[in-house]
């Protein structure tokens, strides 16, 4: 079905706008086309996913062509903001990236500031940079962004992949299908939680058992259950590991998501999660005793708050000399905590406090190889969901166990 | 006579080759080491085989964004999956393919992972929304 478009939009199409908006468009015409997309949507924010892992030289190559346009040609029409970049310059040394990892990224962030991108680098935007609103449409770069976007404010976004995401930055609208549209948001699957999770590792947990039942972009889980209202980090962690196992874009939580509880269809029957799955899940990826060669906090990246919890579990006590700590930050957090001696506080252990990275997007291949790295921990449900596929044997604990593991240099 | 497959207009090129086929979904991050040119992901239901060449014929996508950039990195350095046929696709792997060039169908009439077999010669028309099983 073709996509409806305005004038405007035809001339973008028609190059009147310059090469940068025509690429962007024709690349939008034919996403929506594959979606049966009515027409295009504006945006008031885009947020693009470029580390240059995924990028690799064709990518990079592709920014570097379109950032050469002339500037009026170039410019995003809408605030255009950065998910994590692949590698930190303050960093990357001691976690054994390389100079050519650094060249290749500091040539995407040039590319990217041509465009007039706001270069955040961060998967917590909606913590630190400027919360959506109920009803706003976005075109959000990350699984975890677009979860909680949609979620928790009641915004609209599909998952936007990078090119998708700067070519919404570019012409400030975006194929208007899946979660823009009022009848895709409906819930699909029913879930009644039936423990408390003790801690963020056990939010991330019930997001990854209700995201592995869901197995779909297209499935709406509601969720009853949780007695009182999470905080944000819990509802992050939550959102991260159901978008990370489920690929899931929207959860319904009633009395804590703001959207009214519609149903696709017929109410089906609830699906019970107790003590007995969380602790299963959990279990699945155990490896009491193993040596650890590397503790992550990340995936998504720590809030001020989380931070000040690393702090202080750390506090005094130095990490075992054949394991490494990575606490990946934003640059705003990595300020803030600076600034509040909490950087100082990790460091003096002995880990490594990254900004604008979030490990996963970082050469998680490279790094396990360069450093001898292959039983990993961390409090992530969504880091171990991912990290597998990187030759790495993660174990999912609490922050606690995590540093405690950290200290004794094995999984206690 | 081939067996003619409908599904809903794709993305790229028609294309002809052999099909690999698991009940299993895909991310290019999370299962595939892109530089052999295999599954990488011990859990996943084509660990250890090469996608490169093949027809890959799943179920949907799973979890992140990535795909969308490493399809296009993929192709460009020629160590890539010749199309991808699925059951239902997620945003990512549409726009990635939009973007790499890529062959890609979805949203048949039926289960394709089970109406094609591994070693299926397949003809997949995006335009036209058919795949075609020329072996039977």
């Amino acid at each position: 079905m073709p996509v409806r478009l305005t004038e405007e939009e035809e001339g973008m199409r028609a190059g009147v706008f310059g090469e940068p908006r025509r690429w962007a468009i024709e690349h939008q015409v034919a996403v929506g086309e594959f979606f049966d997309a009515a027409d295009l949507v504006p945006v008031s924010q885009a947020h693009i996913m470029a580390d240059t892992e995924s990028l690799g030289e064709a990518g990079v190559a592709f920014l570097e062509r379109l950032a050469a346009m002339p500037e009026a040609d170039r410019r995003v029409r809408v605030p255009t903001l950065t998910d994590p970049r692949g590698l930190d310059f303050q960093t990357y040394k001691r976690l054994g990236q390389t100079e050519a990892m650094a060249a290749i990224e500091a040539r995407a962030i040039a590319a990217l500031r041509a465009f007039g991108v706001l270069m955040t680098d961060t998967c917590i935007n909606y913590q630190t940079i400027m919360p959506p609103v109920r009803d706003e449409h976005l075109a959000m770069g990350d699984t975890g962004v677009v979860i909680y976007s949609n979620s928790v404010f009641g915004a609209h976004s599909n998952f936007e992949g990078g090119p998708s995401a700067l070519a919404a930055g570019l012409t400030g609208r975006t194929p208007r299908y899946g979660y823009h549209l009022d009848e895709c948001r409906r819930a699909t699957r029913y879930f009644r939680v039936e423990a408390r999770p003790r801690d963020l590792s056990e939010w991330g947990a019930i997001g990854g058992i209700i995201g592995r039942e869901c197995g779909s972009y297209w499935e709406v889980p509601l969720i009853e259950g949780l007695d009182e209202p999470p905080g944000s980090d819990a509802l992050k962690q939550f959102g991260a590991a159901l978008a990370s196992y489920g690929s899931t874009a929207l959860f319904h939580m009633p009395g804590v998501t703001p959207e009214p509880t519609e149903w696709a269809g017929a109410i089906p029957d609830p699906v019970s999660i107790g003590r007995a799955e969380i602790d299963a899940f959990i279990a699945s990826y155990g490896a009491t005793g193993d040596k650890v060669d590397v503790v992550v906090f990340a995936a998504p990246q720590l809030s001020l708050v989380e931070m000040a919890a690393v702090a202080d579990a750390l506090d005094g006590r130095c990490v075992h000399a054949e394991t490494t700590l990575l606490v990946a930050t934003s640059p705003e957090i990595k300020h803030a905590a600076d600034r509040m001696g909490l950087t100082r506080r990790i460091e003096e252990s002995g880990a490594v406090v990254a900004a604008g990275i979030c490990f996963y997007q970082s050469y998680a291949g490279e790094l396990a190889e360069a450093n001898g790295w292959k039983r990993l921990l961390t409090n992530s449900a969504k880091l171990v969901n991912i990290i597998g596929g990187y030759g790495y044997r993660p174990t999912l604990a609490s922050l606690e166990r995590c540093v405690d593991s950290a200290v004794a240099g094995r999984v206690v | 006579m081939p067996i003619l497959l409908r599904c809903h207009p794709g993305i790229g090129p028609a294309v002809t080759g052999t099909a690999l086929v698991a009940k299993d979904n895909f991310s290019a991050r999370y299962d595939l080491d892109r530089k052999a040119g295999t599954f990488s992901r011990p859990s996943h239901a084509l660990a250890g085989q090469s996608y490169d060449g093949k027809i890959l014929v799943l179920d949907t996508a799973k979890g992140g964004v990535a795909t969308a950039w490493m399809l296009h990195e993929m192709q460009s350095r020629g160590i890539v999956p010749l199309a991808l046929v699925f059951n239902r696709v997620n945003p990512i792997l549409a726009q990635g393919a939009a973007f790499g060039g890529e062959t890609m169908v979805d949203r048949f009439e039926g289960d394709v992972t089970d109406l094609i077999r591994t070693d299926d010669e397949l003809r997949v028309d995006p335009a036209a929304g058919t795949v075609e099983i020329l072996n039977r």
